[in-house]
């Protein structure tokens, strides 16, 4: 199994958001996370990939055959982990460019290769950008500053494409996104998706889902799943509402 | 090919300490410690001065015995002994050096490993250099191809004797004796530095740099740069610097002079590097100096770039007096200061021609222990119409044991002029930092990434060798400041 | 220049003589604390004098200049008809303090309403209350370099004194009246003492006015405390003649979750100089500063607005304006500090101004002083111009020049008046300024509220259609 969590409990600032949360993905597979706001998606996006501030009391995350609930943000990152985040921050004055060469350099070197060269790397970044429709310009300009919503998300997904991940977590990609871009967002995750990796989409709506077809769809709720089933578990969602999550809690 | 490549010098830095830090076992002549008129006047004589730069000197000096050390920069000045200071320390010359061939190779070595080569290279990648060791200039390259242009470039003291009436015409127009406390001294006790004449209408084809290095303990450094564009003239200076580590703080009381005549333009542009005392703040350089450039005649333009990581204590404030019609003045500086260095540095702009305009752009960086203040004067004569200033200074906080602060003076005279002045300060976000690590970037990287980008837009106005440099500087002041 | 030296020796010397005979005067009737900061205050005026051009906060400061050496210190009991200036905003009901050349002028000098709250005179309440009196008299800190302090605490005769007991809320504002009918060329010391103990709530209106165009010289200075979860608003009307020298000084000391919000708004007056001075004391306090100066002719204004955050999670928020006409002159110096360990610290500065005239001048200093990282601080000032597009563009829709000026310079003034929480105020202040754009509002013998004239001014425009 590549990916697993255990009873995991998290909290923030004493208050627990996740309450016993349990998941396993095999290579290969793309798992959906559905659920009303503020019922912790966002935390367990956060708990997987090492965000400060968020506390583990209890349970374990398995991946690749190690616990990793003890490993930074940028070593679980090195180790193949990728978020694409519901708000990407700006970092003004660094191109994604240097960004970039940055982070891929850092990860060959945790995989202990020399630095790409600037030819390689160029070439990637033609290719990749291509994938997500992003013309040249957007590649000089400062990390997501000025980007609109749009441009933001595609290029997380982009910068997916170069790091070439095994667990990619799409927080929340779908949201201020209009058609078009909804449509190319998709494409690049399907094109990136093979029997060696796997995706968990956590979203909203359903609507993401005729794009990213999951093998899996879980109902999240209080800090747990609730529910899980094959993708027509996300169209009764959307037909019932999350009023009817609630109704599962019993 | 690689559209930035200042982009990935982060990663090559990995030396964590002061890299420049070695004493030259070069042979030195000192003079007695302290000062007093014969001391002066022994300065004057080694130099085979004229008899009015002599009197010159002795004016400022007796213009300096009734001052006082300036007291009202946000810094904490430990007392200064202006008797315990060796006035003059010259490499020791066995005879006249007519080629680089004859200049001491461990002295050409210091320059080496400054990453100064006073060889071949430079000519290739078009720089010339003239570097000062312990307040002598050591050798300008390039005499000949700058002497088809007519452009003067060589040591202060070659200046006084070949050019005199130059000198003589533009010395202390700009910063006279009676400026301050460390102008006054400068003047009395200076003891080489660069001058450099740009004709009319030449544009200099390469950049004229000086490299200042003291080496000798106890000695104080105090050069002299002037700098002249002539009518329509354009030239780039750079200037950088580095000392040793010594446990011992010693002083460095310069002055800039730049004069830019009608349609004429000046880049000036510093990374100042000296020694900054150790991580518990022993030793380090006190920088004490005085810039300051006219644009005397109209349409002309000075800017100044500065990258200040070094010195225990930083008191600077290059200076543009924008005195002809439609003259320009910029500061675009970034200062960062660690452990326990202190600096306080800024800009002013006085705004006396009509149409004049200015832009600072400032970035301070604190982290550790530091205090770094900005503070400038922007003011704008009654007669000054239709100018127009705009400033930014930001800080940026790393740690919360450093002081970051913002002194500006804003004043306008008349109802044409527009004069905006705005500050943010912050520290980097922690969302930054973990956008950073997700994408695999450790920490420290993370905070030289994005300190670069903070002071990108005044590290994108230096000359390519020094902007790669200055990147490196930058990462290097901070490593190990952030926990 | 040595000429003008001697005037603050010679006025030194005065003072140092007045307030030792002041000192024996007043042994019976003053508390000890008074007596000992008395004391404590010429001692270090003898020693510091009056502030000189050189000190960075006095460096453009016109006031040291003009002082003169002849300002009768004392004056006998006042005896002004207070009916004289009876003051009345229309649906605006308040408890007025009235005060003549810095003495309370009310029949009944300090009174306690129903809820508790005291209202009146401080000489009256240091000799009804002095335990209260002593608690919070001189407990404020002040700056160092400011020579008029130490005149005020070792010569003041009166002042206001308003107490709001612990979780009592202040049904009606209070106004304070504050005339001076300066013949004798007066120096004219109010010691003034605000105090909200913990969860009260308290609005002032304290107006400054002079009734005739001789000079004198005002030395008023409020020590405020609000205390936990209090809140205080005030709002400061200055209307003074052209010769008159006012110096209005407030420290502000704010305790965990308080609030302040102070609006200065100086429409007349020769030389005016305000010291705000605010600690943030407890954590949570918040404090909002809003000036407006509408000066002209060869006025003077100074506002040194010093805010210090000396505990974490606290907000401050200063933003001054002003135009400036004819030979006018401004001086804004902005200080915000963050101590050490202030972290969470929101703090933001701006001022600007409208220079309208070539011979107007404005010397702004917005600086910013930070010792601890997790902090938000910015600061922003500007000076310029109306803009000439906006102008251009009302022309273009057929307003006049004259107008288009009024509008703007209005827009740019109710910024600052569209802070005033107080409805019926914001009306009478908006009306105020407009008046006083208009030239319309000079200084006057009545009161600043204009109570013969309560019909509303209007430009010939509508204002809501821009």
């Amino acid at each position: 199994m590549l990916f697993s969590i255990k009873n995991l409990h998290v909290s923030i600032g004493g208050k627990e958001i996740l309450k016993g949360f349990n998941l396993d993905v095999n290579a290969g597979e793309i798992h959906a996370i559905m659920g009303p706001n503020g019922t912790g998606k966002s935390t367990l996006a956060a708990a997987i990939t090492g965000r400060e501030g968020y506390e583990i009391t209890e349970g374990e995350i398995w991946y690749k055959g190690k616990n990793i609930i003890d490993m930074s943000a940028e070593e679980r990152a090195n180790e193949g982990i990728f978020l694409s985040f519901q708000y990407p921050v700006e970092i003004p004055g660094v191109s994604i460019q240097n960004f970039m060469r940055t982070a891929i350099n850092a990860k060959r070197e945790y995989q202990g290769l020399p630095p790409v060269s600037m030819v390689d790397f160029l070439k990637t970044m033609k290719e990749k950008q291509a994938m997500v429709e992003i013309t040249d310009k957007l590649q000089n300009r400062f990390v997501n500053v000025g980007f609109s919503g749009g441009e933001k998300k595609k290029n997380e997904i982009f910068q997916m494409a170069m790091l070439e991940p095994q667990l990619a977590i799409l927080d929340e990609t779908d949201s201020g996104l209009d058609i078009d871009a909804l449509r190319i967002v998709a494409n690049g995750v399907n094109q990136l998706h093979t029997n060696d990796n796997a995706f968990i989409v956590i979203t909203h709506y359903q609507r993401l889902l005729d794009y990213i077809v999951p093998d899996f769809v879980h109902v999240m709720y209080d800090g747990r799943i609730v529910k899980s089933g094959d993708k027509n578990l996300a169209l009764e969602l959307e037909a019932k509402g999350y009023e009817w999550v609630k109704g599962l809690m019993g | 090919m690689d559209s930035n490549p200042k982009g990935n010098i982060i990663e090559e830095v990995t030396n964590k300490d002061y890299e420049f830090g070695f004493v030259t076992d070069i042979e030195t002549e000192f003079i007695p410690k302290g000062l007093n008129e014969d001391i002066v006047r022994l300065i004057s004589k080694k130099k085979g001065e004229p008899e009015w730069l002599l009197e010159f000197r002795l004016k400022a000096y007796r213009h300096w015995l009734t001052l006082k050390q300036p007291d009202w920069a946000h810094l904490d000045i430990p007392h200064i002994d202006y008797q315990d200071i060796i006035y003059y320390a010259a490499p020791k010359k066995r005879k006249e050096l007519q080629s680089l061939d004859e200049v001491d190779p461990e002295l050409l070595d210091t320059f080496n490993k400054l990453g100064i080569s006073l060889d071949e290279q430079k000519r290739l990648s078009g720089v010339a250099v003239d570097a000062v060791m312990d307040s002598t200039s050591v050798k300008t390259t390039f005499q000949d191809t700058l002497t088809k242009y007519g452009i003067i470039f060589m040591s202060f003291n070659e200046a006084v004797k070949q050019h005199p009436e130059l000198v003589k015409k533009y010395l202390g127009t700009v910063v006279p004796h009676t400026d301050n406390f460390f102008a006054a001294l400068n003047s009395a006790v200076f003891s080489d530095g660069s001058f450099c004449y740009i004709p009319k209408g030449v544009r200099c084809p390469i950049e004229l740099s000086t490299y200042f290095r003291i080496n000798a303990a106890n000695t104080g450094q105090f050069e002299r740069t002037l700098i002249v564009a002539d009518e329509g003239a354009y030239v780039s200076y750079m200037e950088g610097c580095t000392a040793p580590q010594r446990d011992e703080n010693q002083l460095h009381a310069a002055i800039v002079e730049i004069i830019a005549e009608t349609d004429a333009e000046v880049k000036y542009s510093t990374v100042q590097n000296w020694y900054p005392g150790d991580k518990d703040g022993k030793g380090g350089i006190f920088n004490f100096v005085t810039k300051r450039g006219i644009c005397r005649g109209d349409r002309s333009k000075i800017s100044w770039t500065q990258v200040e990581t070094g010195s225990a204590i930083t008191w600077k404030y290059p200076s543009c007096i924008l005195k002809g019609d439609n003259s320009i003045g910029e500061f675009y500086s970034v200062a960062v200061t660690n452990n326990h260095q202190q600096a306080d540095t800024g800009t002013k702009m006085i705004h006396i021609g009509k149409n004049s305009r200015s832009t600072i752009i400032s970035k301070g960086i604190s982290a550790g222990y530091s205090q770094n203040s900005y503070r400038g004067l922007v003011r704008i004569a009654p007669d000054a119409t239709n100018c127009r200033n705009f400033s930014q200074c930001d800080s940026l906080l790393l740690g919360d044991k450093c002081g970051a602060h913002t002194f500006p003076y804003v004043q306008c005279g008349n109802d044409s002029s527009i004069l905006e002045h705005e500050a943010t300060t912050s520290k980097i976000s922690e969302d930054q930092l973990f956008y950073c690590n997700q994408r695999g970037i450790g920490r420290e990287k993370a905070i030289g990434l994005i300190v670069n980008g903070y002071a990108k837009d005044v590290l994108n106005k230096l000359p390519m060798e020094f902007a790669v440099e200055a990147q490196k500087l930058l990462s290097i002041t901070l490593e190990g400041s952030v926990g | 220049m040595d000429n003008t030296d001697n005037i603050p020796e010679t006025l030194k010397r005065r003072i140092l003589d007045y307030g030792d005979e002041l000192l024996k005067r007043k042994a019976g009737e003053d508390t000890a604390k008074v007596t000992t900061l008395r004391n404590e205050a010429l001692e270090h005026f003898s020693q510091n004098g009056f502030p000189t051009r050189k000190m960075e906060r006095w460096r453009n400061s016109k006031i040291i200049d003009n002082l003169s050496e002849s300002y009768q210190l004392y004056e006998e009991q006042p005896s002004h008809d207070r009916k004289d200036f009876c003051c009345v905003i229309q649906d605006f009901d308040t408890e007025v303090i009235t005060m003549y050349n810095g003495r309370l002028a009310d029949d009944n000098i300090l009174r306690t309403l129903d809820n508790g709250i005291i209202i009146g005179s401080s000489r009256a309440a240091m000799i009804q209350h002095p335990d209260l009196f002593d608690k919070y008299f001189g407990s404020c800190r002040t700056d160092e370099d400011n020579g008029f302090y130490d005149i005020n605490t070792a010569l003041w005769q009166d002042g206001f004194f308003i107490f709001v007991p612990a979780n009592v809320t202040a049904e009606k504002p209070v106004q304070i009246i504050k005339l001076i009918d300066n013949v004798n060329n007066p120096l004219i010391q109010t010691r003034n003492l605000i105090i909200l103990e913990e969860n009260s709530n308290l609005c002032i209106v304290d107006c400054d006015d002079t009734m005739s165009n001789n000079a004198s010289l005002v030395n008023s200075f409020t020590e405020t405390v609000i205390g936990e979860n209090a809140h205080l608003e005030t709002y400061k009307l200055q209307n003074l003649n052209n010769e008159t020298v006012f110096i209005n000084s407030n420290t502000t000391k704010q305790l965990k979750d308080s609030s302040l919000m102070s609006c200065i708004i100086s429409f007349n007056g020769g030389m005016i100089r305000n010291n705000v001075h605010v600690d943030l004391d407890g954590q949570g306090a918040d404090t909002q500063v809003y000036g407006l100066y509408l000066m002209d002719k060869k006025q003077h204004i100074d506002n040194q607005i010093r805010v210090n955050h000396n505990v974490s999670d606290c907000n401050s928020n200063e933003r001054f304006k002003g135009i400036l006409d004819d030979e006018a002159t401004a001086v804004f110096n902005g200080h915000v500090y963050v101590a050490p360990d202030a972290q969470h610290t929101n703090a933001y500065q701006n001022n600007s101004n409208i220079i309208l005239t070539s011979s107007a001048k404005v010397n702004t200093m917005p600086f910013l002083e930070i010792y601890a990282d997790d902090v938000k601080c910015s600061h922003g000032s500007t000076i310029g111009q109306l803009d000439e597009e906006a102008m251009f563009y009302m022309r273009q829709r057929g307003i006049s020049k004259a107008n288009a000026r009024m509008l703007l310079m209005y827009a740019f003034a109710a910024e600052i008046s569209n802070n005033i929480k107080i409805d019926k105020l914001q009306e009478r202040i908006d009306d105020m300024i407009k008046r006083r754009l208009k030239g319309e509002l000079s200084s006057c013998d009545t009161c600043v509220f204009h109570c013969n004239t309560p019909k509303e001014y209007n430009f010939e425009i509508d204002l809501s259609k821009i």
